[in-house]
This record gives structure tokens, C-alpha cells and sequence, in this order.
């Protein structure tokens, strides 16, 4: 009783909060076009699901090229890093570098350079969701415990063979809690860089759908657009979860916890 | 087969691990290295490994050559398996390491299993094995090359006091069957005493080679209870504490 009350309590939270939202929304008499009721919101999405599904695979699709990107890319760096400490020394600080960078500062930029809208929005995607996965598979390279590396020396293993055998395997559940956080951020990368280019008039994207329905007053379809946007950030969040946890299950591992 | 000739190491930290250390191990033979914390046991070890090199004197093999790979086994502390492999892939590493196909390591990679009580548990992972289980995988790793020794660094240590006496008498067992070159890194003087034919005594800060003692036991299922167990036990216990008075 108790357990399944807590599995669904935020459900139920959730629902309480909109009955809340509603009532107020109805007892205030806040005119709509300033606070939409959820009933409205629904309502506004019904009135262009297709326009806002439409938007919402225009972003998806910016996210997960940025993803796919971001980990290979991330991977690489940190398999580089990880063989000499050259590389270490001349990557670390560049990668940092980019981390700090506010996206939102540099977007104008990077669409200038690329040109392509599309190819634009997943360059400042892949910025933002590039350190986790690079970051947390760097530290999973390293984390191999020293008797494991000295056993694969004692064996005359050479680098390729430590890399495939010992390192890669040791950094996958490391890589693996990088790839979830970097979901959620290629996510936020394509918002933020849709908004910058939405502005320039050619983007498709939900951001622009949000950006284009404030200019209109249309405060539910931004509601509407918003919900579409979060409700996609926790299935990517809680999607590459399980992905992770069921690849590391299947090789009788554990996740890395917070690393 | 090794003559360990006044070697001494010394640490960038400036810490003086090892001293004119000589030593000379022969075939077959089954050495326990027995000192307290920080005397050098596992740099010694390291040492003959070829994992670190002696900053004076030298290791001359009988063969006058350096060891190939697989001519030495090492058991550590920990098992230190591949968490994500079974007990057979961890086993079979070695040679895989060498290039050995599976095809033509399985046998070899199954006898070793068999050997420390672990055949059925070929493809278990180290997440469902024991601890006593993990070691003995560990073991056969070393074992799986045949090598011509097996170095052992307080392999026992974490177990619990029941498991670590089946996994000693195995141990013995083994390497009578094998009759491979082990040697025994310890601060038990009750598994030293147990295992060994020599019992060679560290003392600390710089380590060195303090005494060494010759067992007169022939180790058996009584051997716990014998009065010459005992003795043994007093006598290196006496050499050990005269030894640490001296350091
Ligand atoms: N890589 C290293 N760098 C610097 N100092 C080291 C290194 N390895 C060991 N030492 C030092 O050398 C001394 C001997 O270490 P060693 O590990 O050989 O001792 P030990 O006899 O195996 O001890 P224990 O029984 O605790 O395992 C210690 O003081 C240790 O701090
Ligand atoms: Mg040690």
C-alpha cells in the first residue's frame, strides 16, 4: 500500500496541482491571453497538434544529431586524452573553456559561420551536451584500479589491447551516465539556439513556436509548447536511463552513482 | 631459478623500501616473505615481477633472460577480476593477451577452473561469486599460463578465517600437483608457517632480509594440530619479534 501510494504520489501531485491551477484560474477570473488554465492549454494544442508535433520533431531531430555527435565526439576526445598526457594537457583546459562559454553568447556566431540552419542549430547542441559525456568518460578511462593495468603490463598488453580489453569497458557505465546528462543539455543546446536563429526567421523548431505565440499573445499555445518541451526532456532524461541501466545489466554491472 | 642479488630501491618520495636484498629462489620452491606493515613485501615482489625496477643490484635468472610474458603469475590482495567478464573470460585473459585463440585456450582455461574447485562456475560473473570464489578465480588466472612462478601478495588477507584455511590447503595441494615457483607474500605467521618451505623474515624501514627459516613440516589434513606446527609458529614468532627489536 504504502509503496505503490509513493510510486504514485507525483502523479498524484501533479493532478492536484492542475485542479488547483484551474480553480484559481476560474475563481480569479485572470484573462487567458495572461494565465491559461490547463483546460485551455489542452485546447490550444488541440487547435494545431499537428503544427506543434511538427515543431516538436523539428527540435528532436537538432537534439539527437547533437546527441549522437556529442558522444562520438566526446568519446574520441577522451580516448585521445587518455592515451598521452600531451593531448591531456592540450585538450583539458579547451574543453573547459567551452563548458563555461554561455551557448547563448556564441549562437549568433556559429549561425553566421555555418550557415545552414539545421547544421547551425546542432553545432551550438553538440557545444552544450558535449563536456558531460566527454568528462565523465575521460574520469572512467582513468578510473581503471592500478593492480587491473598492472596485470594487463605483467601479460605484455600492449595500449590497444589495455584500451579494448581494460579501459573502454571499465569507462562504459561512466560513459553511460554522461550520455543521460548530455540528453537533457542537447535538449536545452537546440532551445537556446533556436531561439537565437528564430529571431533570423528560419527556424521550425518548438523555440520558435514559443517565440512566435508570445508575439501573439497566444499564452496557451506558449503553455502548450512548453509542456510538449519538458514532457520531452524527461522521456530523453528517463529514456536513456533504462537504455543505460539495461546495457549494464546485460554485462552484470552497476551504474556509476553521480559520477 | 632467480637470484635476487643486493637489491635496493628507493622511492622518488625518498622513501628507502628495500635494502641489499639478496635472495636465491630455486625450482619448486614455495617461499612465504613474512614482515610487518611497510617492510617492502609487495616492492619485492613488484621487483621480480619486472612491474618496477631495483635502483641497485640485480635479479639474474637462471636462463640468463628476463621472463616472458606468462612465465610469472601474480595474485593480488584484491582478486582483481574483470568486473564485466565471466569467470572463464577472466581466466582465459592471459592467454588472450598472448594471442592464444579461445579455441585453442578452452581447455586449458577450464582445467585451471577445475583445478580450484570452480568448474560449473565457468560463466559466472565476480558480482555472483564469493569472496573466497573470486580469489580462486584469480588463481586459476595465474595457473592458466603455467608459469614458471607465482608471485602472491597477501592473496588471504580479506577472507574470513574459514574460507582462507580451505583456500591455503588448496593452495598447497596445487602446488604440489604443479609444482610451480611460489612465492608467498604474508604478515601471517600462522599461514606462513602453514604454507611455506622457507619462511624468510623482513624487518622495516629500509626492508631487508632478516633471517630465514626452513619448515620441517610435511603439510597434511592434521598439520593445524601438530605439535611441529606449533613449534613453528613459536619459532618464527621468537625470530620475528628478535628481528623487529634489532630493526
Ligand atoms: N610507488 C611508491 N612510491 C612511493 N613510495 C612507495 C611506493 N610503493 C611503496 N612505497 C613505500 O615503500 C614502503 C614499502 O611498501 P610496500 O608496499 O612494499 O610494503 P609492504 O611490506 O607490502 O606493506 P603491506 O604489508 O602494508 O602491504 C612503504 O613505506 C610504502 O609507503
Ligand atoms: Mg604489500
Amino acid at each position: 500500500m504504502n509503496e505503490r501510494l509513493l510510486r504514485f504520489a507525483p502523479g498524484l501531485f501533479g493532478l492536484l496541482a492542475l485542479a488547483l491551477w484551474e480553480a484559481a484560474v476560474r475563481l480569479t477570473g485572470v484573462p487567458v491571453y495572461i494565465v491559461p488554465g490547463p483546460i485551455a492549454i489542452v485546447g490550444a494544442f488541440l487547435s494545431d497538434p499537428v503544427g506543434l508535433l511538427m515543431a516538436l520533431a523539428s527540435t528532436l531531430a537538432v537534439t539527437f544529431t547533437a546527441l549522437i555527435a556529442a558522444a562520438t565526439l566526446g568519446l574520441a576526445m577522451a580516448v585521445a586524452m587518455s592515451a598521452s598526457r600531451l593531448a591531456h594537457a592540450a585538450i583539458m583546459p579547451w574543453a573547459v573553456v567551452l563548458q563555461v562559454t554561455p551557448i547563448v553568447a556564441i549562437a549568433p556566431l556559429i549561425i553566421i559561420w555555418v550557415g545552414d540552419p539545421f547544421a547551425s542549430l546542432v553545432v551550438c547542441a553538440v557545444i552544450v551536451a558535449f563536456f558531460p559525456v566527454f568528462a565523465n568518460t575521460a574520469t572512467g578511462l582513468a578510473s581503471v584500479p592500478p593492480e587491473l593495468a598492472d596485470l594487463f603490463r605483467l601479460y605484455g598488453a600492449g595500449r590497444w589491447r589495455t584500451l579494448t580489453l581494460l579501459r573502454l569497458p571499465a569507462a562504459l557505465p561512466y560513459f553511460l551516465s554522461g550520455l543521460r546528462i548530455s540528453g537533457g543539455l542537447a535538449l536545452v543546446g537546440a532551445v537556446v539556439a533556436e531561439f537565437v536563429a528564430g529571431s533570423g526567421g528560419f527556424a521550425s523548431g518548438l523555440a520558435y513556436r514559443i517565440l512566435e505565440s508570445g508575439y501573439r499573445l497566444q499564452v496557451a499555445r506558449m503553455f502548450a509548447a512548453l509542456v510538449l518541451l519538458s514532457g520531452a526532456g524527461i522521456v530523453i532524461n528517463i529514456g536513456l536511463g533504462k537504455l543505460g541501466d539495461a546495457i549494464l545489466r546485460r554485462r552484470g554491472l552497476s551504474a556509476v552513482a553521480g559520477a | 631459478m632467480l637470484r635476487i642479488e643486493a637489491v635496493g630501491r628507493r622511492f622518488a618520495s625518498g622513501v628507502e623500501a628495500l635494502r641489499d636484498v639478496s635472495l636465491d629462489i630455486g625450482a619448486g620452491d614455495f617461499i612465504a616473505l613474512l614482515g610487518p606493515s611497510g617492510c617492502g613485501k609487495s616492492t619485492l615482489l613488484r621487483l621480480i615481477a619486472g612491474l618496477d625496477a631495483p635502483d641497485a643490484g640485480r635479479l639474474v635468472w637462471d636462463d640468463g633472460k628476463r621472463p616472458a610474458p606468462g612465465d610469472i603469475g601474480y595474485v593480488f590482495q584484491d582478486a582483481t577480476l574483470l568486473p564485466w567478464a565471466t569467470a572463464e573470460e577472466n581466466v582465459y585473459l592471459p592467454l588472450r593477451l598472448k594471442g592464444t585463440a579461445w579455441s585453442d585456450a578452452a581447455a586449458e582455461v577450464r582445467a585451471a577452473l577445475h583445478r580450484v574447485g570452480l568448474a560449473g562456475f565457468e560463466s559466472a560473473r565476480p558480482g555472483q561469486l564469493s569472496g573466497g570464489m573470486r580469489m580462486r578465480v584469480s588463481i586459476a588466472r595465474a595457473l592458466v599460463t603455467r608459469p614458471r612462478i607465482l608471485l602472491m601478495d597477501e592473496p588471504f588477507a580479506a577472507l574470513d578465517e574459514f574460507t582462507r584455511h580451505r583456500l591455503q590447503a588448496d593452495l598447497h595441494t596445487v602446488w604440489e600437483q604443479v609444482g610451480c615457483t611460489v612465492v608467498f607474500v604474508t604478515h601471517s605467521i600462522y599461514e606462513a608457517a602453514y604454507l611455506a618451505r622457507r619462511i624468510v623474515l623482513m624487518s622495516p624501514r629500509p626492508g631487508r632480509i632478516a633471517r630465514e627459516i626452513v619448515s620441517p613440516l610435511a603439510v597434511g589434513p592434521e598439520t593445524r594440530l601438530d605439535p611441529a606446527y606449533a613449534a613453528l609458529v613459536r619459532t618464527v614468532t621468537t625470530a620475528l619479534e628478535g628481528a623487529l627489536e634489532a630493526a
